[in-house]
């Protein structure tokens, strides 16, 4: 286990380093200076650019070599700092983030969590009876299909402005100020459920696909075939089917879960709901690239850890590679 | 008579018709015997053995009956049959090594078959230690998962598994095809000693292997293309075979000790026909060195002598 | 999105040429065989046709159209005889954006497909067919690349590019995603590698490019053309978020951004439904019929799906 592990982190330290260094070598390796477009906006005097110039390209650290802003990079990065913005100038990027933050895992996590399980009973269900097979495949088939920005269109389309059901836009009603009581968390709650089924939605079908196939593929298997042929109910061979589909589906969660990411962005940016989705927009309209580079590698780190955090459940769910890893084998 | 089937024809629906790899077969088995089912890859040997205790979707019978001690068994009813099997008929399978479900422990496994025919696992859970010990496996094997065992060590908890009710009849598909020797040897025992402890009443023992059947079994029943050659017990098989094929397979077999530096090892000249477009009459005759005129009309499965079935015109005739 | 997740990965069941001698005939009968089985494959046909239909409207629909998607003529209009889908907020006509947008969707996912297909196959190949460090290296790199989200990836590299275009979109679209060819091209190396006909070949003395081109492509061929279907459709939804969020190509019209264009001028506050529906119906559609194409084809290749 020791060594499933050590691969494992190995990898994720890597892909951070990757990461970080595409993101960092990105803006400084393509033309343009964002320090001379962001004083392209204001009317200053040409007496008076070239030592706000100077100012700035001192505190953002541009006139210096680039191996020495790699480093000053790494160096901030690793003390914990991500920058200060530049459209929300003195913010730090990462109180910007903090900010974010809360409302794009308030979407992101009951939508993977729900779209995961639900689509698995779902699909095992599907695999075992026709009727339902012969409705569900379509169905997920069609809603897989379907992009995230169209579905964050209809969605809204549909409950907020032909049903007005639910709110099209904002984290929470306009003229509300954020407090703790029960008017401001309903309005919280209205807010969010129609970005939370738009992301829902698109993940649930693919999930429930993949764990169809998946029993079906388990059920027809030697092992089910002998609890069969000894006499089996049909309810155990498929709680043994179930079990053992789930393994290679948590595998494929960890896979998914950067499109899952993208899907979430599409949805904020849809309803104006202001997550870190909405803040991604905002750095490249007002081209705060500082902005935008802090929310890249957070939001790599994020997945990292969401990877690692599966690693961990897979190896408690499945006994190969707990036992294997010990050289358990005879 | 412990096992007794009559006739019994099963088809495999294909999209280009039918294919009947068991064709009128009858036999019947004794409480006690082991008989050996032998015949080539594609005989319809495994067929027969597996549609006595599942029949799948994709089989369907096309007449005849089985009655396993006195009674009917319903082969083709899959409720009915639910519980039968591993009670009154088991299965060692073919692919015994990966039955095991992997993600389970062994003795779950044990727990949750039991239960599916009302047996509790703390009532017999001495007798599975017993048995565990007795196949010559160390007990702790049941708190183990499948793949921490050996292919062996699984074929053998396989065995215990399904022979855990007392079945009447135990179907042994092929469990000695993908062993070594001394294993074969082991394996053969096994079913021996279960048979003389009454774990299991009778044993219908699948292969292709003429020389494991010599060491182990009663009885021997040679099939050919879908359909039964001959039935005798071991000695006559083995020592004065009358059917034209049973005698050209065990000519085909080389000795232990015997040089064959004077003359070659033959085979069997051409391949046995398809199942899916057999010819009329005796499936043998296109590789008969005796065969007749008459051998166009297909032979009875008779008795000739006692305890003795052949089907041949040519052994019919000198006979009688 | 639609992404490869079938780890019980079917090998085709097309059974390799013995030799020289049976392999013509052998072949011909095989592809009689697919072409029966793939003619009465409802998925199959039913994915086909509807595939083949958005692609016709692709290709004859800027051509019948009686209006040109980038002028602009009365905003907000509903469907009409003059405008088929009525026109957008801006004023262009919705049914010439769509069927011009369609033909840009089409191309960004072939040119993402074609380009993930060969990065993907050279690589996985080169994993598996030396393995040892080379594979060990390679799968790092997938692993990496496979847990970057693509979309934020291309979002960051697109934020500094000042016009982009097309080509860009679609080959980095390949570049985001040629892991999954790369997996599954190395793990088909892997075990037809080790099968029996590839030492046969070894023995009789080929050399290694003869044994790929021979042996061992046509088997992997059939699991790679579904691998490549299904990056396809997830390239076009890739690239229809990527245009959604306003970093599409500045100067032609695809379907992403034409929702992008009915989210940011209020379509939906002022039940302009014929500006967004198309286009996403049009999509899901290409996509849904790639899809269940997709399942039939798989059905047509491996017997053992096959519903008896």
């Amino acid at each position: 286990m020791r060594r499933y592990f050590t691969r494992k982190v190995i990898t994720y330290v890597l892909a951070f380093f990757v990461g970080a260094t595409i993101d960092w070598a990105i803006p400084h390796l393509m033309p343009g200076d964002p320090i001379q477009l962001y004083l392209s906006n204001f009317n200053l005097q040409p007496s008076g650019y070239s030592s706000v110039y100077k100012t700035m390209a001192q505190a953002y650290g541009t006139s210096l070599p680039l191996w020495d802003q790699y480093l000053h990079f790494w160096d901030g990065l690793l003390h914990g700092s991500l920058g200060i913005s530049i459209y929300a100038f003195p913010a730090t990027v990462t109180s910007l983030i903090w900010q974010a933050l809360p409302y794009t895992l308030a979407l992101l996590v009951p939508a993977i969590v729900l779209s995961y399980i639900a689509g698995n009973r779902f699909g095992a269900l599907a695999a075992r009876r026709k009727v339902l097979d012969n409705t569900l495949l379509p169905i997920g088939y069609i809603f897989q299909a379907m992009p995230y920005a169209w579905l964050a269109l209809a969605v809204p389309y549909l409950f907020g402005v032909i049903w007005h059901v639910f709110p099209i836009s904002g984290g929470y009603a306009q003229g509300l100020l954020p407090h703790w009581d029960w008017s401001f968390i309903g309005s919280l709650l209205s807010h969010w459920f129609l970005p939370f089924v738009t992301v829902f939605l698109v993940s649930f079908g693919g999930w429930a696909i993949g764990m169809r196939n998946l029993v079906i593929y388990e059920l027809e298997n030697d092992s089910s075939r002998f609890m069969r042929s000894l006499g089996a109910r049909e309810g155990l061979i498929r709680r043994y089917a179930y079990r053992n589909a789930s393994l290679p589906q948590l595998s494929g969660l960890a896979i998914q879960l950067g499109v899952v990411i993208g899907g979430n962005i599409v949805a904020e940016i849809a309803f104006h709901y202001p997550g870190l989705g909405s803040l991604i927009v905002n750095a490249i309209s007002r081209e705060d690239y500082f902005l935008l580079q802090g929310i890249f590698i957070f939001i790599v780190a994020g997945v990292l850890i969401a990877n690692f955090i599966i690693d961990i459940i897979y190896v408690t769910v499945d006994p190969r590679t707990r036992l294997a890893m010990q050289g358990a084998t005879a | 008579m412990s096992v007794k089937v009559e006739s019994l024809s099963i088809a495999y629906r294909t999209l280009s018709g039918d294919v009947v790899p068991v064709d009128r077969v009858s036999f019947s088995l004794a409480d006690g015997e082991i008989m050996g089912l032998a015949g080539e890859s594609g005989s319809g040997k495994s067929t027969l053995g597996t549609s006595l205790i599942y029949l799948d979707g994709r089989m369907v019978r096309l007449g005849g009956r089985v009655e396993l001690d006195g009674a009917e068994l319903p082969i083709t009813d899959r409720n009915g049959m639910r519980h039968r099997r591993m009670t009154d008929v088991s299965l060692v399978p073919q692919y015994a090594m990966s039955a095991l479900n992997p993600t389970r422990r062994i003795r779950r496994l044990f727990t949750d078959l039991l239960r599916s025919h009302g047996v509790r696992y703390r009532d017999v859970e001495q007798e599975v230690k017993r048995r565990i010990s007795l196949v010559g496996l160390a007990e702790d094997v049941l708190d183990k998962y499948p793949f921490e065992l050996s292919g062996g060590m699984r074929q053998r908890v396989t065995i215990v598994l399904s022979t855990m009710l007392d079945p009447s009849l135990l179907i042994a598909d092929e469990v000695t095809s993908a062993l070594d020797v001394s294993s074969q040897r082991a394996v053969g025992e096994l079913l021996m000693e279960f048979r003389d402890r009454q774990y299991v009443k009778s044993v219908i023992m699948i292969t292709h292997d003429l020389s494991i059947l010599a060491e182990v079994a009663d009885s021997i029943m040679i099939m050919y293309a879908g359909r039964l050659a001959e039935k005798a017990d071991t000695d006559t098989i083995v020592n004065s075979p009358l059917h034209p094929y049973t005698q050209a397979l065990l000519a085909s077999l080389p000795e232990v000790g015997v040089r064959y530096s004077d003359g070659e090892l033959t085979g069997i000249p051409g391949r046995p026909p398809s199942v899916a477009n057999p010819p009329a009459g005796c499936r043998f005759r296109d590789r008969c060195p005796f065969a007749m005129d008459k051998c166009a009309t297909q032979p009875p499965f008779e008795e000739i002598k006692p305890g003795h079935y052949v089907a041949c015109w040519k052994v019919k005739e000198e006979l009688a | 999105m639609s992404e490869v997740t079938s780890d019980a990965a079917p090998l085709t069941a097309v059974a390799p040429g013995a030799g020289t001698g049976a392999a013509p005939a052998g072949r011909a009968r095989r592809r009689s065989d697919f072409l029966h089985y793939a003619l009465r494959n409802p998925k199959l046909i039913f994915g086909l046709s509807l595939e083949l239909l958005f692609v016709l409207a692709a290709i004859i629909g800027p051509m019948i159209s009686p209006h040109d998607p980038n002028t602009i003529y009365a905003t907000h209009l509903a469907p009409s005889h003059a405008y088929w889908l009525g026109t957008d907020q801006l004023g262009h006509d919705v049914f010439a954006q769509l069927v011009n947008g369609l033909r840009t969707s089409y191309l960004v996912g072939a040119l993402g497909a074609i380009c993930a297909a060969i990065v993907g196959m050279i690589l996985g190949f080169l994993a598996g067919w030396r393995g040892g460090l080379l594979d060990e290296v390679l799968q790092l790199v997938t692993n990496i690349i496979i847990m970057i989200p693509a979309l934020v990836l291309l979002i960051v590299i697109g934020a500094y590019l000042k016009t982009r275009g097309l080509l860009f979109e679609g080959v980095f679209i390949g570049l985001t995603t040629w892991p999954w060819v790369a997996r599954a091209v190395r793990a088909q190396t892997f075990t037809l590698k080790s099968r029996d006909f590839v030492d046969l070949a070894r023995l009789s003395g080929r050399r290694s490019v003869r044994i790929v081109i021979e042996e061992i492509a046509p088997n992997m061929a059939s699991y790679l053309f579904l691998v490549v279907v299904l990056l396809f459709g997830s390239s076009m939804l890739l690239a229809a978020s990527y245009d959604f969020l306003g970093l599409g190509p500045t100067d032609v019209v695809s379907l992403g951004t034409m929702m992008d264009t009915a989210n940011n001028w209020s379509a939906l506050l002022l039940h302009a439904w014929w500006s967004f529906i198309p286009p996403g119906v049009a999509l899901t559609a290409v996509v849904g019929a790639l899809l269940i194409a997709n399942v039939g084809l798989d059905e047509v290749f491996n017997p053992k799906l096959r519903e008896q």
